[in-house]
């Protein structure tokens, strides 16, 4: 073998491999057990198109928000405002819809200027300001929800039936907001895997100071991606706003948006610490949350010990390929 | 470097010695000053004690929580330890206050054990500890549900609520002495003298500060790491008695107390990400923002503007912290 050969193959360990491959020997797990379950208990129906289809589909608002998620985490950043912003996001399109049909060009035009506003918000404070994005983005969630309920205390204004196409829309047999999802995690692959924004991400989340030095504007790069998480949010408050009908100010930290996006992003094999992971892992990791509570609807779990169970898994599903690592993590 | 150049730096940093009195401790008196402005009556000791007393629960919480902050971790879990034990402390009483004393033996034990289990878990399955503590407190949050079938039934005896209710009157000077203040002034002075007077309390600010170079120092890490979160979930065993007795049983006792603990901490000039933090001025920090909510309760704000206030608090104190470190070049 050439040097040169040598250079353009660096050769992957079988700790890498096991790193990449271990969301998906969890989402088959996943699988696996759905399906023994809904054949074993005679609901073959669930494995059926629509079944499956209805699967996909619980999730879509928390998979639009993973997204997001990821972005920010790559980075080495972390953002657990997106719940409140989500609330915020149904509440300000249903209120500014209000029931007519022509409000909702404006309405999503506005819904996305909070998002970018929050995005850029959060951004500045700690690429600036360097203050901890835990911290920030932990203060931030409290701005919001303090600002939307001085002002929202129940559900308010309506969408217009137009707009519910986005969460009950059909194309062919597929839901439109699978679609949607589909196109945009297509969108961020490219970003991510393409871009020089994307491999500039990889390179913060990497060693944020050898990235200064390599030239790269390391704060643009925390600021726009905090922006495309928020903006994102703002998106998944909107289909949210269009599957219930209304906005409510609880209904992002009610739906725990903020640390299950958290969650499916670092059992999807995105590091924390930033610089590995990718979208195609948080895909699975919001695929394998959907399957639990697929399982957990099948078997007729109690919703208790659902949420018991939710977290061991949450913890398991991480310790699963983490307790490999030699990394001392804090 | 020539002597001169060593004069010049120990008398740069004489001169530092003189303003590196913790900001914190001056907020509180600042803060208490401006509440004793708009009601003269608060400086009287029954409202003071009062006061103290509200504060205790947080007060306590906080100095548990810096010691897992400063090994470098996040204890999310203690919120829903708090509401755990407190309905767990309704669900073992049954109403028969003779159950008092292994009742709360039972507590610590349940404390201990979680502490453990989140220790481990982040130790030995090298999960970070912001998702096991996370999926810690989702599955505790179901434990409660699950233990009092979703709404909790019974009361806590009055012997039970002793420590978080009862006032000891007649003390000549102050009126009347609440056992929670005494409580808090133990477990404080307890932690203080861990943290700050004990070789352990070198070890942990060594383990937060480089965990690599204290492993390669010979420090058991581990086990220092495990007992940090063991005196987190502790503290919050007795902030739930406390405030099982102040506040009575509800299914969300201790909801966001987790975060307020964390803000504390901050206020106190914890570094997140571990090796810095205090014991007596993270209660400071605790008391301080209590006395925020108590500053905005007396100008007749509502409630969502705290969270706004404690967010913008929270954003503002850590950028002020890191402003003075990069300017002070510390």
């Amino acid at each position: 073998m050439s040097l040169a050969e040598t250079v353009r193959r660096p050769t992957v360990s079988f700790a890498q491999r096991f790193e990449r491959l271990a969301p998906l020997a969890l989402l088959v797990v996943a699988v696996a057990i759905y399906a023994a379950i809904a054949l074993g208990s005679g609901q073959p129906q669930y494995m059926s198109f629509d079944g499956v289809v209805g699967v996909a589909n619980r999730s879509i608002a928390l998979g639009i928000t993973a997204v997001g998620q990821t972005f920010v985490i790559l980075l080495g950043s972390i953002d657990i405002s997106v719940a409140n912003l989500i609330s915020a996001a149904a509440v300000l399109a249903s209120v500014i819809m209000n029931g007519n049909p022509a409000m909702i060009v404006p309405a999503i035009a506005a819904v996305l200027v909070l998002g970018f506003v929050v995005g850029l918000a959060n951004g500045l404070v700690i690429a600036r300001l360097e203050v901890n994005p835990l911290i920030a983005t932990l203060g931030m969630s409290l701005i919001v929800q303090g600002a939307l309920s001085a002002f929202i205390s129940n559900f308010a204004g309506a969408v217009p039936d137009a707009f519910q196409y986005f969460a009950y829309g059909t194309v062919g047999p597929l839901p439109f907001s699978l679609l949607f999802y589909a196109v945009l995690v297509l969108l961020a692959w490219v970003v991510l895997r393409f871009t020089k924004f994307g491999s500039d991400i990889y390179s913060v989340g990497g060693n944020v100071d050898a990235a200064r030095l390599a030239g790269i504007h390391t704060n643009r790069i925390i600021i726009r991606a905090h922006i495309v998480c928020s903006m994102l949010a703002a998106v998944a408050g909107l289909y949210l706003a269009s599957r219930l009908k209304s906005g409510a100010p609880w209904i992002g930290k009610d739906g725990v948006y903020d640390l299950e996006s958290i969650a499916v992003t670092v059992i999807g094999g995105t590091i924390l610490a930033g610089g590995r992971g990718g979208i195609w892992g948080t895909v699975a990791g919001v695929l394998i949350f959907s399957l639990i509570d697929a399982i957990f609807n099948l078997t007729g779990t109690d919703a208790f010990l659902k949420q018991v169970l939710r977290g061991v898994i949450i913890v398991a599903a991480v310790a699963f390929y983490a307790v490999r690592s030699k990394r001392i993590v804090a | 470097m020539s002597n001169e150049a060593v004069a010049k730096v120990e008398a740069s940093s004489r001169r530092r010695r003189l303003p590196s009195i913790n900001p914190i401790y001056l907020v509180l008196v600042l803060l208490i000053a401006a509440i004793a402005i708009k009601n003269p009556a608060f400086l009287e000791p029954l409202q003071f004690m009062n006061f103290l007393k509200r504060a205790a629960p947080l007060a306590i919480l906080s100095a548990g929580q810096v010691f897992v902050l400063v090994a470098g971790g996040f204890d999310l879990s203690v919120g829903a330890l708090i509401t755990l034990t407190v309905i767990g402390a309704s669900m073992l009483q049954s109403n028969d206050p003779n159950a008092t004393w292994w009742v709360i033996c039972l507590l610590f034990v349940l404390g201990a054990l979680v502490g453990l289990i989140n220790g481990l878990v982040v130790v030995l399955l090298r999960v970070p500890s912001l998702i096991a503590t996370l999926g810690m407190m989702i599955t505790l949050t179901g434990v409660a549900l699950l233990w009092s079938g979703g709404a909790p039934k019974g009361y806590l005896t009055d012997s039970f609520r002793f420590f978080g209710r009862f006032n000891i009157s007649g003390i000549p000077g102050i009126g009347i002495l609440p056992v929670a203040l005494i409580v808090l002034v133990v477990v404080v002075a307890f932690l203080w003298w861990l943290m700050h007077s004990t070789n352990y309390g070198r070890l942990l600010l060594a383990v937060g500060d480089n965990p690599r170079a204290s492993q390669l120092a010979g420090v058991p890490i581990g086990r220092v790491r495990v007992l940090a979160f063991v005196v987190s979930a502790l503290s919050g065993t007795v902030a739930g008695i406390l405030l099982g007795g102040f506040s009575g049983v509800s299914p969300d006792a201790g909801n966001g107390y987790e975060l307020q603990a964390i803000t504390a901490a901050v206020l106190g000039g914890a570094q997140l990400l571990g090796g810095r933090g205090s014991v007596p001025a993270t209660v400071a920090g605790a008391v301080t923002l209590t006395a925020i909510f108590t500053l905005l309760n007396f100008l007749g704000l509502p409630n969502p503007v705290r969270s706004a206030v404690q967010g913008l608090i929270l954003i503002g104190a850590v950028a002020l912290a890191m402003y003075r470190r990069k300017h002070a070049g510390r």
